[in-house]
């Protein structure tokens, strides 16, 4: 971070990273258009994680936790957020230096700040994935997720993928060395992360924790699942996986508003994590021929 | 002689996996040399977060030669087998050997160079290596086949002497190079041995030896709490942890918002330690200080003012969030916390953790009523009704704080947080002291309970536990014990040893488990646990306070067994779970050098179940099996023991004397005459070294029964009279103690 000059604003750091990962050869992607729990569920990660065929993208991903909402009066907790993602398959052997370059991309100086590779391995059991990775830390903070992928849809990562998540609004109140998320700076003329976003926080916040009509979200999750069933029986892997993406949200909200006990709570999880995984063995099972032909030593 | 050094670079390793990593590393590194014959003395291992370092000192320069014979077929055997053997051994017959008929094979194995055997071993040692979570990694994970280690492997650095162990792994090729610090050092440095490994990596900001950095860590964070006028608050997990996260450790000290001290001390703690690794610090007078240390892997440019200060608004957000939960769980009186328990589960056969309050809190009230907890003998006259009402209070809300936000964040501060929000509601101290220690004590060597509101809380809420859990068969196994009975079981006769509480532990069992089976019955008959025991008074006209002096368990069980499976297991579970708590006893007298084998003794005779009693039995009989009358009088018990067992004799038959007996036969019946009232009335009376001073006078008789009276004599009538009275020997040592099962 250099103290002399005007502190990294919201965009620039992203477009920062957008450069920085461009140069190393990654797609440059946009944000899925769904509503997500993590950058995880883009199909840029999940589906892509899969198979044989190097892939390499960066893409930023809003996020979606209603349970984290706090009206907007917590300095540090949002039901929205964004996740800068990375994924790169096989991941290279200096992924580790890759990435710690990209902070020095967005001004965080490894000799003035104490940069760490916690124990943190990742599970997400709605994808029926999992991984050996770290939380990184700076400076006592976790900034940022590193994992290399070992499962994903409960099929082996063939090869491993890394995966890198950067918290964007924490790394930005980091460096501009704000205490709260809503007077980071976002464009460097005035305009705070409150002014775009605080409204949104507070009227969010009340609908996923108030106001959203459960019967539809109940209804809608019940839908979400006939209708993966639905594109799983079709071969259409990626509407099916959209759908298990749509009950995964409707799950959370549903949690949000308190109305599923912690015996169904595993039901459920159990239930997206199927649609989850019939979604990637679709996919796996459209490419397989393809794969197999292109990359002779890969198997299943 | 050379020495061996080895080094596994590789990606972060979790700190907590460090220290079993530098075992397997010798351990297996042994092994490889010991199959390959070649001695190992001395060995050092070392671990960094980013590599695993072995040094083995004045290796041999090669294995010794071994001559290693194999049988082959007998002289004269089919031509076939001898083909057979030539072709397996490569040997012609005329260099085969012959011994006692048999044809031996005997192949001389030169000796191998050590430096071959190494680069033989270092692969497999790494394949086979025990981590206990392995990934892939890579393009070579294409394949499932690809090296599995705990993080990626990126370098090895295997040298003997001054020469290279050419050997590779997982695509990763042994050389002299290495890397220093990633940050201060960052590009290669070449080793040149074992001799310059630790000094080369120092120079490059790595001290790869895990003690020191743990030395540093330590001495460090004492001397910046020391440099603040403060006191580190010891943690030496903590430095463990802190030296597998560096590679070149620096301890710094941060202040944080005085205001936060408002908060309990204990969330501080665990908020600094859990979440964010730091020391904490407390003033001269023992009270926690603003202040806390962070172990930095870097001599930052600027003395570490960045980091601290980053680490400062690190821990101000946490403590920031936790000032929010001790605010605003204090808006919520317990009792009010406490109804949210109905939506938590206790376990799917036991209904809710208010269900299991609720139970408890009857337990704790009936404890204090029934006079088995009693008072603190220095306190006032109607301190009974006080004491009951501060238990049943307690009770109902000891398990309040786990709907709390802070418990829900710090599930360790369950117990610690309901006894500070109790006090802070006013609730008078016995009452928030039982709250806050009612989990006491977790297992052995923890502190004990002695304030009687939290002994009966306490007591209460862990034979609710174990009898639930054996009451629907859910008892420990092997190595499973999911809902740490055995941990309840050693607390519960702890609270009963430590505070003298005399009462049967079947009692006890019975009307814990009276409540639960009553909850259970409710479940499976879709009514209120509270109309069942109105339906079940009715129907046995029981009332618990009743069954201590009038125990009628029995008639109880058999009628209620008729109507219902529940209670049918809940008996069989009372009776494992009675034998479970004697083993726990077993356990937790151990340490205090009581034999179990006289426990056994004691409580086989049956009816002793109050483990006050019982143990105060057996320490008048281990004191007394330690003489040498005990000695003697346990020997004569064995011999008439078997005896009896011989000829089939099971009790004392009442036989009169119809012959005039020797001496040594007349005076055992003297003795026993004697010894055998005494002895049962000292132990009615708990006077039990009398009762043991009473079968000590039998010693003398019986050692001169047996030189001088032959029990098998040809008179029949004699002979029965004897082994008559070798039973009544028998029963009046059992009114002790079971001495069959004394070891020894």
């Amino acid at each position: 971070m250099n103290q002399s000059t005007a502190p990294l604003p919201f965009q620039e750091m992203i477009l920062r990273l957008h450069a920085y990962w461009s140069a190393q050869g990654c797609l440059i992607l946009q944000p899925y258009d769904m509503r997500m729990g993590a950058g995880t569920f883009h199909t840029a990660t999940t589906l892509r994680a899969l198979g044989p065929e190097p892939w390499n993208a960066a893409f930023v991903q809003p996020s979606r936790r209603p349970t984290d909402g706090r009206y907007g009066k917590n300095p540090n907790r949002l039901q929205h957020y964004y996740q800068y993602q990375v994924i790169l398959k096989p991941n290279p052997p200096n992924l580790q230096e890759l990435y710690l370059n990209s902070l020095l991309a967005i001004g965080i100086d490894p000799l003035l700040h104490d940069l760490r590779f916690v124990e943190d391995d990742w599970e997400s059991p709605t994808l029926g994935a999992w991984g050996l990775g770290w939380e990184v830390w700076c400076d006592g903070m976790e900034v940022s997720q590193f994992t290399y992928f070992q499962q994903m849809g409960g099929f082996d990562c063939k090869p491993v993928a890394g995966e890198l998540t950067y918290g964007l609004e924490r790394l930005a109140m980091y460096i501009q060395g704000v205490d709260s998320v809503y007077e980071l700076d976002f464009n460097g003329r005035g305009v705070t992360y409150g002014d775009v976003f605080l409204e949104n926080e507070r009227e969010m916040s009340k609908w996923n924790f108030e106001v959203a009509n459960t019967d539809a979200l109940f209804d809608g999750f019940k839908k979400a699942v006939a209708e993966c069933e639905n594109c799983l029986e079709a071969k259409l892997p990626i509407p099916a996986y959209e759908q298990a993406i749509e009950a995964s949200h409707l799950f959370n909200l549903l949690q949000a508003r308190g109305v599923i006990s912690v015996q169904e709570r595993a039901s459920y999880i159990g239930r997206v994590r199927d649609l989850a995984k019939g979604s990637c063995q679709a996919w796996i099972e459209k490419n397989r021929d393809q794969w197999a032909k292109d990359f002779p030593e890969w198997v299943l | 002689m050379p020495d061996f050094l080895l080094e596994l670079r590789s990606e972060e390793i979790p700190a907590r996996m460090q220290a079993g990593a530098r075992a397997d590393l010798e351990k297996l590194f042994r092994k490889e040399m010991d199959a390959a014959g070649l001695a190992v003395g001395k060995v050092t291992v070392w671990s960094t977060p980013r590599r695993l370092a072995l040094i083995a000192h004045d290796l041999p320069g090669a294995t010794e030669a071994v001559s290693e014979e194999v049988k082959g077929p007998r002289v004269g055997a089919p031509p076939q087998a001898l083909e057979g053997f030539l072709r397996k051994t490569g040997l012609t017959e005329d260099q085969l050997i012959e011994r006692g008929g048999v044809l031996f094979a005997i192949s001389e194995k030169p000796g191998r160079a050590t430096a071959e055997v190494l680069a033989e071993a270092i692969p497999a040692i790494i394949r086979a290596f025990p981590w206990p979570k392995s990934m892939r990694w890579g393009a070579a994970s294409l394949s499932s086949e690809s090296l599995r280690w705990v993080r990626p492997l990126s370098g090895i650095v295997a040298i003997l002497g001054d020469e290279l162990v050419p050997c590779e792994a997982g695509g990763v090729t042994s050389g002299f190079a290495t890397h220093g610090h990633r940050f201060h050092c960052p590009g290669e440095i070449t080793i040149g041995g074992a001799h310059d490994y630790a000094e080369k990596l120092r120079a490059c900001h790595v001290i790869v030896d895990h003690a020191e950095r743990q030395d540093i860590v330590r001495d460090k964070a004492r001397a910046a709490a020391k440099g603040a006028g403060l006191a580190l608050v010891e943690d030496e997990g903590l430095v463990v942890e802190n030296a597998g996260l560096t590679e070149w450790p620096v301890p710094l000290l941060g202040r944080f918002d005085e205001t936060f001290l408002e908060v309990p001390p204990e969330v501080i703690q665990l908020t600094a330690r859990t979440n964010q690794k730091y020391f904490v610090c407390e003033d001269a007078g023992g009270k926690l200080a603003n202040a806390f240390v962070c172990t930095a892997n870097i001599s930052a440019e600027d003395g570490g003012a960045a980091i601290v200060n980053g680490n400062r608004k690190v821990l101000a957000a946490r403590l920031s969030d936790a000032r929010f939960f001790w605010e605003q769980d204090r808006k919520v009186p317990l009792a009010e916390q406490a109804k949210k328990l109905e939506r938590i589960t206790f376990h799917e056969k036991l209904g809710t953790v208010a269900d299991k309050v609720e139970r408890v809190a009857k337990l704790a009230r009936w404890l204090v009523n029934e006079g088995i907890i009693k008072p603190s003998p220095h306190s006032p006259e109607g301190e009974g009704e006080l004491l009951a009402d501060q238990a049943e209070l307690a009770a109902k809300l000891c398990k309040a704080d786990l709907v709390t936000e802070m418990v829900g964040e710090f599930p360790e501060l369950q117990g610690v947080m309901g006894g500070y929000y109790a006090r802070a509601e006013g609730l008078p101290d016995a009452v928030a002291d039982a709250i806050r220690d009612h989990y006491k004590p977790v297992g052995q060597g923890d502190e004990v309970p002695t304030a009687p509101v939290t002994v009966a809380v306490s007591l209460a809420d862990k034979l609710d536990t174990l009898m639930s859990f054996f009451g629907i068969n859910e008892k420990p196994t092997g190595s499973r014990d999911p809902f740490a009975l055995r941990r309840a079981a050693i607390g519960a006769t702890a609270l009963i040893v430590t505070n003298g509480i005399r009462a049967s532990v079947w009692v006890l069992l019975t009307v814990a488990s009276i409540e639960i089976s009553g909850d259970i019955v409710a479940r499976e008959m879709g009514c209120r646990s509270d109309e069942v025991a109105v339906a079940l008074e009715r129907r046995f006209g029981w009332r618990a306070a009743q069954l201590v002096d009038d125990i009628e368990l029995n008639e109880y069980d058999q009628g209620f067994t008729n109507d219902h499976w529940a209670l049918d297991s809940f008996d069989f579970g009372r009776h494992h779970l009675l034998d479970f708590i004697i083993d726990r006893l077993k356990v937790q007298q151990r340490e205090a050098g009581v034999r179990h084998d006289l426990i056994d003794a004691v409580f086989a005779l049956g009816g002793e179940d109050d483990l006050v009693r019982l143990l105060a039995r057996v320490h008048a009989l281990q004191a007394f099996i330690g003489t040498e009358d005990g000695k003697n009088l346990l020997a004569g018990y064995k011999r008439a023991a078997n005896i009896l067992k011989k000829e089939g004799v099971e009790a004392a038959d009442a036989i009169s004397l119809s012959y005039t007996p020797e001496p040594a036969e007349k005076a055992l019946i003297d003795a026993l005459d004697a010894a055998g009232p005494k002895a049962a009335a000292d132990v009615a009376a708990e006077d039990f070294a009398g009762a043991m001073a009473a079968l000590a006078t039998l010693r003398a008789p019986i050692d001169a029964f047996f030189d001088e009276v032959t029990v098998n004599d040809a008179d029949p009538a004699k002979r029965q009279y004897r082994l008559s009275l070798l039973a009544r020997f028998r029963d009046a040592v059992h009114g002790v103690a079971d001495f069959s099962r004394i070891e020894g």
